[in-house]
């Protein structure tokens, strides 16, 4: 008898998923784990590097408090118990990047433990709440960097020689466990990628880390195991690392699970080994088995001392904890009246915090919203550069404001900008500098519609005759003439009395 | 006329007197060096330039009436385990042959900055493992005492060339009696201060949570004097204790123990240790309630493990800090012929670097650690270490100071022991509960055995950061003594000089 294939649907009828998600995330500190060097990236290879990070003989270790801080502050966010007592141990192993041989790491016991994150995940029967229980976050140092040079693979085996870089060697991380996650079914992909998304959002709000996932400041393992629907079991597990976007994550898992069906409905067993994602196909290949369990002899690092944090300062950490970003976001959506699309947009381009700020020093929402997703996001794609730092919020809210008393147009609001982004001063200065005034002045603008409608007059009399639209082209021969200083508003206002059309 | 054989505080008070200068000091110990080490063989790198430049510039300093620390000018030696910049560091491997370190470790930063002329590096067992020298990849180094004897060890160098009188002090690092085991056995005191009491960082590992640096001196003064020197907190070893540097100098002068209780340690005494050791403790005890003490019993039961927990802990440590020694980036590199991929160098590097006991003890650590055994072997000695430390605190309850012979037996013969580890191990046996509490100790010199005429040392041990109460007896005691023997003991020790 020959099996059909099992899809992803065929899979999920017969299989239930079981996941478990592992999370690194690179700290932003301005310094490493256990040194002062500096935490740079993109510098010259070697060049954040001391004796300490390089692990030569002699030098000695030292905690890094921002990165204690960090810790807990990720902890808290996740509702978990901040241990009195935890302790950093070595992991042995030999490898060219590991300075040491050994990574200084926590193990059995970490600085956060027990919490949870609740994320919203679309099903059939609308939103559902799904809870993600976090086991424990603890602290640890990067590796360096290999570059294997020759060899078709770009691995160590076969490669001609091998190059080191050891600047992101001693970098904090930080690991975010999950327990297992039972009970999602066929959204364990969706899940999954709600859960990491959820995640990053609130590491970036704690600003603990830049959070960039291709850059690999957030690396996500995602664990994955099958048991037939309703046998209670738990199945092997395979480990897939190397996933680098959030939508990979949903590849990955969903790719697994269906990989991990084919082969139970063809009665293999699922071995229990790290895989690779791979980007471009969305399968995953096989990398180091674990069945012969790797010894890592952890024991307590004696070069450094327990951490114990004061409960006090654990408190005065707790009130710093941002409100959710996902809650956040659905009000400040609600406040806004902003449009999904929108609201996404404003997300993805992390203009959130500006557009709240510009609003609360008195712009309207919509031209808040505007004119950071527009106008500065434009410049700022220009230039390459994010658009907070073209323009303060104050400015943006004070040329707004302009707009709206009719003192400025748009077009003239953003040669504002412009001035501004370029450095000519405050707008204020910009717009005395460079002449930038509405010209509502209504005898020199009768003196523009006048010589339209002397320049035009077939189409002045159409005008006068009832047809409206037709004013279109005499309102833009007066901005024209303006230089797109006048108010189209009030030009229109004007030509339409001039020409017996106005109400 | 030679000033080598002055107590380091008589060469600071000349100096400071300006009676002869620190390059003429300087040199009077490189000639000495020059004269004797071919016997000794104390010193692995002699940094005669380096060091003629750091006493010509403390002279400087002199003339132009700057302050200057107590031992400003006076010469040492530095145990070849501790980074120094730009000089040749190996911790006594072949694997770091070649290397030197581009940083200076706190301790030598230390002596720089007061002005303490650095000598040389001095030989000792390979990464501080062994109680000999013997260990040592650049050979023996012999006890000036009986040069077919060993000076102990793992500071064997440092302790060798103290009472070659080639340096007035030294530095050595003591593991689990490195400094205080050959200091007995050479005749001069060695101090192994509270742990954290003197920075680690810049000393090669060899066991993180035992490692101590510690001073060398022909008198309790001298230690006093370089205890003073190199202690204190440091923001780069988190386990350097952050309090006040006990006053160890002033205790060193007190020479009153008028009320002191003095608790002798019962398991450590008796049969095990050699009759002649045992007689000189005994004087010294005696000596101690004349000058008022009082003696009292105290009993640690949990001292006959303590030896087999430190061979766990300490190799357990050192299979993992020595796991940095695998050719990528500096030190000894063998088999990269371009055919080898890397695991491979690194595997033959450390074949052919490690010496034979530095391998022993990386198997027995990996072993330990190993899962399945970490709760047996690591476990149970982490409990053992527990323990000590209780039955150290019960008998302080009892007494300000413990006592106890530094070593079994006086030096033994090269070669004696080192076909039998654990023979070897055990004359660190009454040094190592110290350790293993991470309380201090010191090693002082209280007379020659009978049977043997070679030094006996007398270990006093106080609790954590008290250590200025060990110099206070230590310095009793020797004033004592000296007014007993009517001259210092190392006037006994036998003349080396003249044939190179
Ligand atoms: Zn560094």
């Amino acid at each position: 008898m020959t099996l059909d294939y099992l899809d992803y649907k065929a899979a999920t009828e017969k299989y239930e998923p079981t996941l478990g998600l592992e999370v690194h995330v690179e700290l932003n500190t301005k310094s490493k784990m256990f040194c002062s060097c500096a935490t740079e990236f993109g510098a010259e290879p070697n060049t954040q590097t001391c004796p300490v990070c390089l692990g030569l003989p002699g030098a000695l270790p030292v905690v890094n408090a921002k990165a204690i801080e960090s810790s807990i502050l990720i902890g808290l966010a996740l509702n978990c118990s901040i241990a009195p007592y935890s302790r950093f141990a070595r992991k042995n192993y030999f490898y060219p990047d590991m300075p040491k041989n050994f990574q200084t790491s926590q193990y059995d016991e970490p600085i956060c433990v027990d919490g949870y994150l609740d994320v919203e995940v679309e099903t059939d029967d609308g939103a559902k709440v799904f809870r993600v229980d976090i086991e424990r976050v603890h602290m640890e140092e990067d590796t360096g960097k290999s570059l294997h040079v020759g060899g078709s693979t770009g691995r160590i085996h076969g490669a001609e020689y091998s190059l080191l870089d050891y600047n992101r060697a001693g970098i904090p991380l930080v690991e975010i466990v999950t327990r297992i996650v039972p009970g999602t079914g066929k959204y364990a992909p969706q899940v999954a990628r709600a859960y990491v998304t959820e995640l990053r959002d609130i590491l970036r709000s704690l600003g603990v880390s830049d959070v960039k996932m291709e850059q690999g400041s957030l690396r996500c393992d995602a664990n994955l195991s099958l048991a037939p629907i309703g046998s209670g079991e738990l199945g092997t597990r395979s480990e897939t690392k190397n996933v680098n976007s959030l939508r990979s994550v949903e590849r990955a898992v969903s790719g697994e699970i269906e990989r991990q069906a084919n082969r139970l409905q063809a009665g293999e067993r699922i071995v229990q080994e790290t895989r690779h994602f791979l980007e471009e196909s969305g399968q995953t290949r096989p990398g180091r088995s674990k069945e012969e369990a790797e010894d890592y002899r952890y024991f307590p690092e004696p070069d450094l001392v327990p951490i114990t944090p004061d409960a006090n300062w654990i408190e005065e950490l707790r009130k710093r904890i941002p409100e959710k970003p996902s809650i956040r976001r659905k009000r400040l959506q609600t406040e806004w009246d902003c449009p999904d699309k929108e609201m996404t947009s404003l997300v993805n381009a992390e203009l959130l915090d500006v557009v709240e700020e510009t609003i609360e020093l008195g712009a309207e929402p919509t031209r808040a919203r505007t004119w950071w997703l527009g106008e500065i996001s434009r410049l700022a794609n220009e230039k390459e550069v994010l658009p907070t730092s073209l323009i303060t919020t104050e400015f943006v809210a004070e040329i707004i404001a302009l707009i709206v008393a009719g003192e400025l147009t748009d077009k003239l609001a953003r040669q504002v900008v412009e001035g501004v982004v370029n450095g000519e001063g405050s707008p204020k200065e910009v717009i005395e500098k460079r002449g930038l005034k509405v010209v509502s002045d209504d005898t020199a603008l009768m003196l523009a519609i006048e010589s339209a409608i002397s320049a035009q007059p077939d189409t002045a009399e159409r005008v006068r005759g009832g047809n409206i639209p037709a004013a279109g082209a005499l309102i833009g021969a007066v901005m024209k003439a303006t230089g797109g200083q006048a108010d189209a508003a009030k030009v229109r206002e004007l030509l339409l009395r001039h020409l017996g059309q106005g109400e | 006329m030679t000033n080598i054989y002055s107590s380091a505080s008589e060469m600071a008070d000349s100096l400071a007197k300006k009676e002869y200068s620190s390059v003429e000091l300087t040199q009077q110990h490189l000639d000495r060096i020059a004269d004797v080490d071919g016997k000794v063989s104390a010193f692995l790198h002699v940094d005669a330039e380096g060091a003629l430049t750091q006493a010509a510039a403390v002279d400087a300093k002199r003339v132009r009436g700057e302050k200057l620390s107590p031992l400003a000018g006076v010469p040492l030696a530095l145990k070849d385990i501790l980074a120094q910049k730009g000089i040749p560091t190996t911790a006594g491997s072949k694997i770091l042959e070649g290397w030197r370190p581009p940083y200076d470790s706190t301790v030598v930063t230390k002596l720089k900055e007061a002005g303490v002329v650095i000598l040389g590096k001095t030989n000792m067992d390979e990464f501080a493992m062994g109680s000999s020298t013997e260990n040592s990849a650049y050979g023996t180094t012999q006890n000036p005492w009986d040069l077919s004897r060993t000076p102990g060890g793992s500071s064997g160098g440092s302790a060798a060339a103290v009472a070659a009188f080639e340096a007035p002090l030294a530095i050595g690092t003591d593991t689990g009696g490195s400094i205080r085991q050959p200091a007995a056995l050479t005749g001069i005191v060695g101090v192994k201060p509270t742990y954290g009491g003197v920075s680690r960082y810049g000393v090669v590992a060899y066991s993180s949570s035992l490692d101590q640096v510690g001073p060398f001196g022909r008198t309790v003064l001298d230690a006093a004097l370089l205890h003073e020197v190199i202690a204190g907190h440091d923001e780069r070893d988190s386990t350097s204790i952050n309090a006040p540097i006990p006053q160890v100098v002033a205790a060193a002068k007190r020479l009153d123990v008028k009320g002191m209780k003095i608790g002798v340690i019962k398991e450590l005494s008796g049969p095990g240790f050699q009759a002649g050791v045992s007689q000189r403790i005994s004087e010294s005890l005696e000596l101690l309630v004349a000058a008022g003490a009082e003696i009292v019993e105290v009993s640690c039961p949990s001292f006959e493990f303590a030896l087999a927990a430190y061979y766990l802990i300490a190799p357990s440590e050192a299979s993992s800090n020595l796991a940095r020694f695998d050719s990528m980036r500096y030190g000894l590199r063998v088999g990269d012929d371009g055919s080898k991929g890397a695991e491979e160098v690194m595997s033959i590097t450390r074949e052919a670097g490690f010496g034979k006991e530095v391998k022993r003890r990386i198997i027995l650590g990996t072993y330990a650690l190993s899962s399945g055994y970490y709760d047996a072997y690591y476990g149970s000695a982490q409990k053992v270490r527990t323990l000590v430390k209780q039955d150290f605190e019960k008998a302080f309850g009892q007494a300000d100071v413990l006592v106890s012979p530094v070593t079994p037996t006086t030096a033994f013969k090269i070669g004696e022991k080192s076909e039998d580890p654990v023979a070897m191990y055990l004359s660190d046996i009454a040094t190592i509960p110290v350790n293993m509490a991470g309380i201090g100790g010191m090693s002082l010199p209280v007379g020659l055995a009978d049977e043997d005429g070679l030094p006996v040392g007398l270990q006093i041990m106080a609790p954590v950061m008290q250590d200025d109460r060990f110099y206070r007896v230590g310095g009793t005691l020797e004033a004592a003594l000296l007014s007993k023997w009517g001259k210092p003991l190392l006037a006994n020790i036998p003349e080396l000089g003249g044939v190179a």
